[in-house]
C-alpha cells in the first residue's frame, strides 16, 4: 500500500456516527419566533459526497423586510424592557443547551461544510458555546467596560457570516449583540446554513423572546438586501475584503454602524533559534487547519535562510502523514473543500503560482473520487509579486519565502494590504516583542498559531477589516457609547 | 512700518510655498490685506503624506513619556506666544475676549492630552483570561498616518481639539485647515519650535472641495478625521475611503470636547498570544 494513499491511509476508518442527529428534509426561515415559508428553496450539499443533505429557503426582499420588522418589534418591546441580568440568563441558557447538543452540532457542521469532525467537535462547537457563556456575563456589567460612558444598545443588527466556521461565526455575532441589548437578523452562508438553522431550533428551546434573533437563509442577494435595509442600525460582516468594501460603501454617509472582519494573508515567521519541531507543527496547523479556509491562516511562510532546507524537509515529511478524506472520520486531518466554486478558485491560483515560476510540491497519493478535494500544497521559490503571495487563496496552499534579518522579515510580512494576523517563532523573548509589535496585524501568535478564545479580541488592521470581535474590545461594536 | 509675514504651508518640518503658485487672499474686516496664503494643491498634499509616513515609525516608537512632554511643550510655547494669536484671531474678526478664551482653550486641550500620553494604553488595554495555557493581551497601537479635515471656522482651539488626540496616540497627521485661517500656519511655527519631530504634523491651507476627496482617496492614509456637518460631503468622502478601508471618524464641524475616546478612535487593538510553560 502506498503510505500516502489518502483514501485508505494507515489507519482503519473511524467514522463518527451520524445516527443521533436530527435533520429535517426542508427548512423554512426563522422570523419572529416562527418558521416562515419563502417562495423558493435551494439545496445544501455535503461537499465530501456531493449529496443533498436538506433544502433550505431563499429569503427575498419581502422576507428580509419581515425579519427586520420582527427584530425591530422585539427591540422596541420585550427585549428592551428586561434587565441586563435577565438577558444574561438567556445567553447562559443558550450556552448550556449548545454544550448539551454539542455532538449533534459537530456532526452536522462537518457534513454541511466539509471540515474534519476532530475540528468541529474540539474547536468550533465548544468555542461557540464558550462565546455565549462569556458574553452572558457581560450583559449586566457593560458600564464597567467603558470608563466614563453609559453604554446603550444600538437597536437592530444585520449580520452576515461566512461558510468557514458557520456555527462559531453565528455565536461570535449573536452573543455580543444580545449581551449588549440588541436584536438580530442573521444570514448564514449559502453553502453552510444548517447549524444556524439548528441554532434557531435551540433558541426556541431556550425560549428566547420571539424576534430577538431571526435567521434567514439565502445567497449573496439576501445578504445585500439585509445590509441595505433602511431600518437596521448596524451591519456586522465576516467574509471577503471585496464584499466588505462594498458594504462599507453601502453604509457611507449613513448613521449605520459597521464591523467588518475580512480577508488575510498572514505571515508566519520562523527564526533559526525557534524550536523547530514545534514550529513545524505550528506551520501545519497555521495553513491546513480547516483546509486553509481560515481568514487568519498562516498562508505565507517566512523561514530564516539558514534553516530553510531543514524546515522544508521536515514540513514535507509531516505533510506526508496528513490524512485527507472523509470529514466524519476521526482520523482525518484535512476534510473537503467547502464548495466546487471554492475548489475552482484554489486551482486557478495554484495554476497562477506555477505559471509565475514558483515551485510546487504536493504529496503522493490519491484523493477520493467524489466530492471536492485538494491536496496540501507547498510553493517554494516564491517572489513578493506572485499572486499566491499577494492574494488570499483560502485553501491548503502555503507560499514559502526566506529572509536573513528580522528587519527583512518585518518588511516582507507587512508588504500586503491585509493585516489580520501573523506568527512568530523564536526562543528569544526580546525578539518576540520586537516582531509582535512591528507586525501590522490585529492578532499575533508567538510560538503558537490559530488559537481563539471568546475573551480575546480578534480583528484586522488595514484592509483585513474594521473593529474587533470578542473580549472587552469587541463589545463596543454593539454599543452606543 | 510693520514687517508682514509670508504664510506658507507646513510639510515635513519645513515651510514650503505651494508648488502650484496659487494664493488665497485673506483680508481683514477693514479690507486690508492680511496675507496671501498658500492654496495647497493635490501634489502638496501627496508630499505631506510622504513626510508623515517617513516620520510615522519614529513617532510611534517614541516613548509615551516623551510624547507627553512634547505635547506639553507645544502648550508652553503657545502660551509664550499668546499675544500673537490673540491679535491674529482679532484680525480675523473675533472679539478680544473671545480670542483670549479660544487661546486658553487651545492651551488647556494640549495640557489635557499631554497628560493622556502614558495613560490611555493602560485604560484601554486588557489581559485576556483565555481558557488555555497562554498569556494573552490586547493593547492599542497607532493607526499610522491620519488625515484631519479640521473644522471650518478657523479658531485655534478647533484645530487643536482635532490634532492633539491624534498625535498623542503616536499617529502622524496631515491637516487640512480652513483656507482663511492664518492661525493654523502660525500654529505650525509653534509646532516647529516645540521639539515635534519633522513630519509628525503637516498643515495645509486650501480648498476643502478640492482636497477633501484626495484625503479620502489616498492609499497611504490609514485614517480620516472628518469634521463635517454636511451629509453629502461625508458620503462622498466615505465612498472613497472604502477603497483601502480607512478608519473614518466623523464629527460635527466645530470644536471637539476633551475625550480620551478620540484617542482610541485612531488606534488599532493588537492581540498577542504566547504559550505559558517551561
Amino acid at each position: 500500500m502506498n503510505p500516502h494513499d489518502f483514501t485508505s491511509g494507515d489507519y482503519a476508518p473511524a467514522p463518527e456516527s451520524s445516527d443521533h442527529i436530527s435533520l429535517k428534509k426542508s427548512y423554512d426561515l426563522f422570523i419572529g419566533g416562527k418558521w416562515v415559508k419563502a417562495a423558493s428553496k435551494f439545496d445544501t450539499i455535503n461537499p465530501a459526497t456531493g449529496k443533498v443533505i436538506a433544502e433550505v429557503s431563499s429569503a427575498g426582499k419581502k422576507e428580509v423586510n419581515q425579519a427586520v420588522k420582527a427584530a425591530r418589534k422585539a427591540y422596541d418591546g420585550e427585549w428592551s424592557s428586561i434587565s441586563g441580568a435577565e438577558r444574561g440568563k438567556y445567553l447562559f441558557r443558550i450556552a448550556r443547551l449548545l454544550q448539551e447538543r454539542a455532538r449533534e452540532f459537530a456532526v452536522i457542521e462537518s457534513m454541511d461544510g466539509g471540515k474534519p469532525i476532530r475540528e468541529s467537535r474540539d474547536i468550533d462547537v465548544p468555542l461557540a458555546a464558550a462565546h455565549f457563556f462569556y458574553h452572558a456575563g457581560w450583559a449586566d456589567k457593560l458600564e464597567y467596560a467603558f470608563p466614563g460612558k453609559k453604554p446603550k444598545p444600538l437597536g437592530v443588527v444585520g449580520q452576515v457570516i461566512p461558510w468557514n466556521f458557520p456555527l462559531l461565526m453565528a455565536a461570535w455575532k449573536i452573543a455580543p449583540a444580545l449581551a449588549c441589548g440588541n436584536t438580530v437578523v442573521l444570514k448564514p452562508a449559502e453553502t453552510t446554513p444548517l447549524t444556524a438553522l439548528k441554532l434557531a431550533e435551540l433558541l426556541e428551546d431556550a425560549e428566547l423572546p420571539a424576534g430577538v434573533v431571526n435567521i434567514i437563509t439565502g445567497d449573496g442577494e439576501t445578504g445585500q438586501a439585509l445590509v441595505e435595509h433602511s431600518d437596521i442600525d448596524k451591519v456586522a460582516f465576516t467574509g471577503s475584503t471585496a464584499v466588505g468594501k462594498s458594504i462599507r460603501r453601502t453604509v457611507a454617509g449613513t448613521d449605520k454602524r459597521y464591523t467588518l472582519e475580512l480577508g488575510g494573508k498572514a505571515a508566519n515567521i520562523i527564526f533559526e533559534d525557534a524550536p523547530i519541531n514545534e514550529a513545524v507543527e505550528g506551520i501545519i496547523n497555521g495553513i491546513f487547519f480547516n483546509q486553509g479556509h481560515v481568514c487568519c491562516a498562516g498562508s505565507r511562510l517566512f523561514v530564516q535562510e539558514s534553516i530553510a532546507d531543514k524546515v522544508i524537509r521536515k514540513l514535507k515529511k509531516r505533510i506526508g502523514t496528513l490524512k485527507v478524506g472523509d470529514p466524519l472520520d476521526k482520523n482525518t486531518d484535512i476534510g473537503a473543500i467547502n464548495s466546487a466554486e471554492q475548489l475552482a478558485r484554489i486551482k486557478a491560483l495554484v495554476n497562477a503560482g506555477e505559471k509565475e515560476g514558483a515551485c510546487i510540491w504536493q504529496p503522493e497519493g490519491r484523493l477520493p473520487r467524489k466530492g471536492n478535494w485538494f491536496k496540501p500544497t507547498l510553493f517554494t521559490d516564491c517572489a513578493q509579486s506572485h499572486r499566491i503571495v499577494q492574494e488570499e487563496i483560502f485553501g491548503p496552499v502555503l507560499a514559502i519565502q526566506t529572509f536573513r534579518t528580522p528587519q527583512e522579515a518585518i518588511e516582507k510580512a507587512n508588504n500586503t494590504p491585509y493585516g489580520l494576523s501573523g506568527g512568530v517563532w523564536t526562543d528569544k523573548g526580546s525578539k518576540i516583542f520586537k516582531m509582535t509589535t512591528s507586525l501590522n496585524a490585529g492578532v499575533v501568535w508567538a510560538n503558537t498559531y490559530n488559537k481563539f478564545d471568546p475573551t480575546s479580541p480578534f480583528g484586522g488592521y488595514k484592509e483585513s477589516g474594521i473593529g474587533r470581535e470578542g473580549g472587552l474590545h469587541g463589545l463596543s461594536a454593539y454599543l452606543n457609547l | 512700518m510693520t514687517i508682514k509675514k509670508t504664510y506658507k504651508l507646513f510639510i515635513g518640518g519645513k515651510f514650503p510655498r505651494t508648488e502650484s503658485g496659487r494664493v488665497i487672499e485673506v483680508r481683514g474686516k477693514d479690507g486690508a490685506l492680511l496675507a496671501n496664503m498658500s492654496q495647497a494643491s493635490r501634489k502638496d498634499f501627496r508630499e505631506a503624506v510622504v513626510a508623515a509616513r517617513k516620520a510615522s515609525a519614529g513617532w510611534a516608537k517614541a516613548t509615551a513619556y516623551l510624547r507627553g512632554q512634547i505635547i506639553y511643550r507645544i502648550a508652553e510655547i503657545l502660551d509664550g506666544r499668546g499675544e500673537q494669536f490673540v491679535s491674529e484671531l482679532v484680525s480675523h474678526g473675533l472679539r478680544e475676549n473671545k480670542a483670549r478664551k479660544d487661546l486658553a482653550q487651545a492651551i488647556d486641550l494640549l495640557v489635557y492630552y499631554a497628560g493622556w500620553s502614558d495613560k490611555y494604553q493602560a485604560v484601554f488595554s486588557s489581559v485576556n483570561p483565555v481558557a488555555s495555557s497562554h498569556f494573552n493581551f490586547s493593547a492599542p497601537q497607532p493607526n499610522g498616518v491620519v488625515g484631519i479635515i479640521a473644522p471650518g471656522r478657523g479658531s485655534l482651539s478647533e484645530l487643536v481639539s482635532t490634532l492633539a488626540p491624534v498625535i498623542v496616540g503616536g499617529n502622524c497627521a496631515v491637516v487640512l485647515s480652513p483656507q482663511d485661517a492664518t492661525t493654523a500656519i502660525s500654529f505650525s511655527e509653534v509646532l516647529a519650535t516645540s521639539d515635534v519631530p519633522a513630519g509628525v504634523v503637516n498643515i495645509l491651507t486650501g480648498e476643502r472641495d478640492e482636497l477633501g476627496l484626495e484625503f479620502a482617496k489616498h492609499m497611504d492614509v490609514n485614517a480620516l478625521m472628518l469634521c463635517s456637518s454636511d451629509s453629502d460631503e461625508t458620503r462622498a468622502l466615505e465612498l472613497e475611503a472604502a477603497e483601502n478601508l480607512k478608519r473614518v471618524s466623523v464629527h460635527p464641524n466645530k470644536s471637539l470636547k476633551e475625550d480620551p475616546y478620540l484617542i482610541t478612535d485612531f488606534q488599532e487593538v493588537k492581540t498577542t498570544w504566547h504559550p505559558v510553560g517551561v
